[in-house]
């Protein structure tokens, strides 16, 4: 199988709560936290979708959406 | 369906504090139920008091949100006379083990089907950071201001030796696995007792300089290993994480429907 | 039709009377004085499909009935003093989410484990403010077999039309004595089924929205409606809510739902009211030794043209109390005199009922014992300054 292809991270800002659980689990460095404390993707080329971020979220607030995902 | 279809989403964003585990517990659950591809109509959660309990708010299926530490009783009773029903009761370590601690081994006793899920973050939350019975000696709370003298216990060792039919561990770290536990619970048929340890950044964490809520994941990873690993040989203290009891026993409202049958037939039909 | 007759203890005729009113779920922990209805039902309930459930205590036992109460069942739990303690918390759910259940407190001496095998009155005031905060109930009893199945008939009647617990107050005495019991043939007593929502399926459902009569039609658990049960002041979906507009209309609902229907849910029974210048006021077994005083006396009068004109009032309902009844029924006597075995805890609220309340004495027995016609009688010659 190929390696999934990420379209984008979908973040909602009204959910998330800052709390950068997945910013510092993150094994690519991808996310950040902005100046308003919301989990932004920063550097998204560096994403493997492992998904691990959308997993661990509290708040049910990231969506990794990738080329296969409808 | 999306993991998104299973809740209210008009109540989000929730309302636990940032890090809390407990969200993280809801994002497991969801996919598990999104995987078995379980009808929204089909299950029940029954929730007790506190932090934990609030969870049934913001899932869409039929919810029962009840007294502290008798969430296990109320499913009892749904569970009996809707068999069919899928019951999921989340509880807090204080709300399970604590106040409800009699009902939590009585229930693992009868080994009627449905699963007690434990979200252990060591502390009371709901009430602002007061000792639980899961806290630990040495630690610190709003009510151990000096240092805790409590001693905790192992919950996979009560709900083995209360007979519970399908035990398991996992923590907030661990989400896949948690999913999978999750997954295998929900389908067992008989009690199952899922402990997952979920962090409490904002009480337990600070009380005890546990640092952000990563670190406290952090703490998950380095302090747990899978069961019989070899990590655990080299290093007792680990506390082992995944399914510790699977066991096929007769369940309670099965074995209430052969009582049925029996009586029927001693009373030949007649009801006088 | 001889099958219809049984000589059974009270506690058996009120498990008669539940199963005829449509009982299908039960759950109870033993306690004396009664155990019997847990061990009948274990016998009866799985002969017509019920289930009956020992849970691991008396709170357990009130959480899984309401449970159950939520999938569409009919429910009962039974204690006594104790065990009725220990369910409050749980009653008081029920009462806030408007769980349909029926709760039976077979009387003991107490408090604590008190006087076990023996008769007391003395949960009268306990049945009506047990749980915490501001509630109403409806609280009902009987002073013999025939009244105990019709009551608990209607305990389970008036649990579905107002959405409520409703307690069966019985005692020790009516509980373990053997009597004659009829059942009557079905049909005879009309059931109140419950009221099911007609909404169809994913049309937005407001379990808690009361229609114009105030009654809440209902949606299974399982069925069609996904919708929040809790114990928090919730809106009309059944979710929490500290709106003090929406806590405000939830409070003065429930209570309001029961206060507003007194003369609906008021069940008493007269004897020789007529021209009564002495009126005796009980219930439960006390009342039994009223009536019989009450009915030797009027022979009596019958056959001497002189002799006590005493009235008694058989107290059915004991909660919402029927004030304004009492009040109207006491106008003319001379003495009201409350029976009861407790210390006064019925006396009370009829001092507060009548016009003159200094006019309202208290013959009692806090022993353990029955109050007999006799112990009445002294009182009374007490009362009107006659000695004893």
């Amino acid at each position: 199988m190929a390696k999934p292809k990420l379209k984008e991270h979908l973040i909602n800002r009204d959910w998330c709560k800052g709390c950068g659980i997945c910013v510092e689990l993150c094994p690519k460095n991808v996310l950040e936290l902005d100046n308003e404390n919301k989990a932004v993707a920063a550097r998204p080329v560096d994403c493997i979708c492992c998904k691990m971020c959308e997993l661990r979220c509290p708040d049910l607030a990231i969506e990794v959406i990738t080329e296969d995902d409808k | 369906m999306a993991i998104k279809d299973y809740i209210r989403e008009r109540f989000f964003p929730h309302l636990w504090c940032s890090g809390c585990g407990h969200g993280m517990v809801l994002n497991a659950l969801l996919r598990a139920i999104e995987a078995l591809d379980i009808h929204k109509s089909d299950i029940v959660m029954v929730s007790g008091i506190g932090c934990s309990s609030r969870i049934s708010g913001y899932v869409d299926f039929h919810t029962m949100h009840t007294i502290h530490g008798r969430a296990l009783a109320f499913a009892t009773g749904v569970k009996m006379s809707r068999p069919e029903l899928n019951l999921i009761v989340p509880m807090g370590d204080g709300d399970a083990l604590a106040i409800g601690g009699n009902h939590f081994i009585h229930t693992a006793r009868r080994n009627i089907d449905m699963t007690a899920i434990i979200m252990n973050n060591r502390i009371y939350g709901m009430t602002g950071g007061q000792y639980s019975p899961l806290s630990g000696f040495g630690t610190m709370a709003t009510t151990a201001p000096y240092s805790n003298i409590d001693h905790d216990f192992d919950v996979v060792e009560l709900a083995k030796a209360a007979g519970a039919s399908f035990v398991a561990r996992s923590t907030t770290y661990h989400v896949q696995q948690l999913t999978n536990i999750l997954k295998a619970a929900i389908l067992h048929k008989g009690f199952s007792a899922v402990e997952v340890l979920s962090q409490c950044p904002e009480y337990f964490g600070r009380k005890n300089k546990m640092g952000t809520p990563a670190d406290m994941l952090e703490y998950y990873k380095e302090n747990t290993t899978t069961i019989g690993s070899k990590k655990k040989q080299e290093n007792p203290d680990l506390l082992e994480r995944g399914i510790f009891v699977q066991n096929d026993i007769p369940e309670y409202c099965s074995e209430y429907d052969k009582i049925i049958e029996q009586a029927k037939k001693t009373s030949g039909g007649k009801t006088k | 039709m001889i099958n219809n007759i049984k000589f059974i203890q009270g506690n058996e005729a009120c498990v008669e009377g539940a199963l005829y009113a449509g009982l299908d779920f039960f759950a109870g922990y033993p306690i004396t004085p009664s155990t019997e209805i847990a061990e009948m039902m274990s016998i009866r309930l799985p002969q017509i499909g019920g289930k009956f459930l020992q849970m691991e205590d008396e709170i357990a036992s009130m959480c899984a009935i309401i449970g159950a109460s939520l999938t569409g069942h009919k429910v009962l739990t039974a204690t006594s003093g104790p065990g009725f303690s220990l369910k409050q918390e749980a009653l008081g759910y029920a009462i806030m989410a408007e769980i349909p259940c029926v709760i039976v407190n077979v009387q003991r001496g107490g408090p604590s484990t008190g006087n076990p095998t023996h008769v007391s009155q003395g949960d009268v005031n306990q049945s009506r403010w047990g749980t915490h905060g501001d509630h109403a109930i409806i609280v009902l009893t009987a002073s013999n077999h025939q009244d105990v199945f019709a009551i608990t008939v209607e305990a389970f009647n008036m649990a579905e039309t107002y959405r409520t617990p409703v307690i069966l107050l019985f005692d020790e005495v009516v509980g373990h004595m053997r009597e004659r019991l009829v059942i009557p043939e079905k049909g005879d007593i009309p059931l109140v089924q419950r009221l099911k929502t007609a909404i169809k399926r994913d049309v937005d459902y407001h379990p808690y929205l009361p229609r114009e009569d105030g009654r809440l039609p209902m949606s299974d658990f399982g069925e069609d409606h996904r919708y929040n049960v809790t114990g928090l002041f919730h809106d009309m979906w059944g979710f929490p809510t500290d709106n003090p507009q929406v806590v405000h209309g939830l409070l003065r609902h429930l209570v309001d739902k029961i206060n507003n229907n007194v003369h609906q849910i008021a069940r008493l029974k007269e004897y020789f009211l007529e021209d009564a210048t002495t009126i005796l006021i009980s219930y439960g077994s006390s009342a039994r030794s009223a009536l019989h005083l009450g009915s030797a006396l009027h022979l009596a009068k019958e056959r001497r043209t002189r002799g006590e004109r005493l009235g008694l009032i058989e107290l059915q309902t004991l909660w919402p109390f029927p004030y304004g009844i009492i009040r109207q029924k006491c106008e003319n006597a001379r003495f009201i005199v409350v029976v009861e075995m407790n210390m006064g805890q019925m006396l009370h609220e009829i001092k507060l009922a009548v016009n003159n309340p200094e006019k309202v004495f208290l013959a009692n027995r806090i022993d353990g014992e029955l109050i007999t016609p006799d112990d009445i009688k002294k009182i009374i010659r007490l009362i009107q300054g006659k000695g004893v």
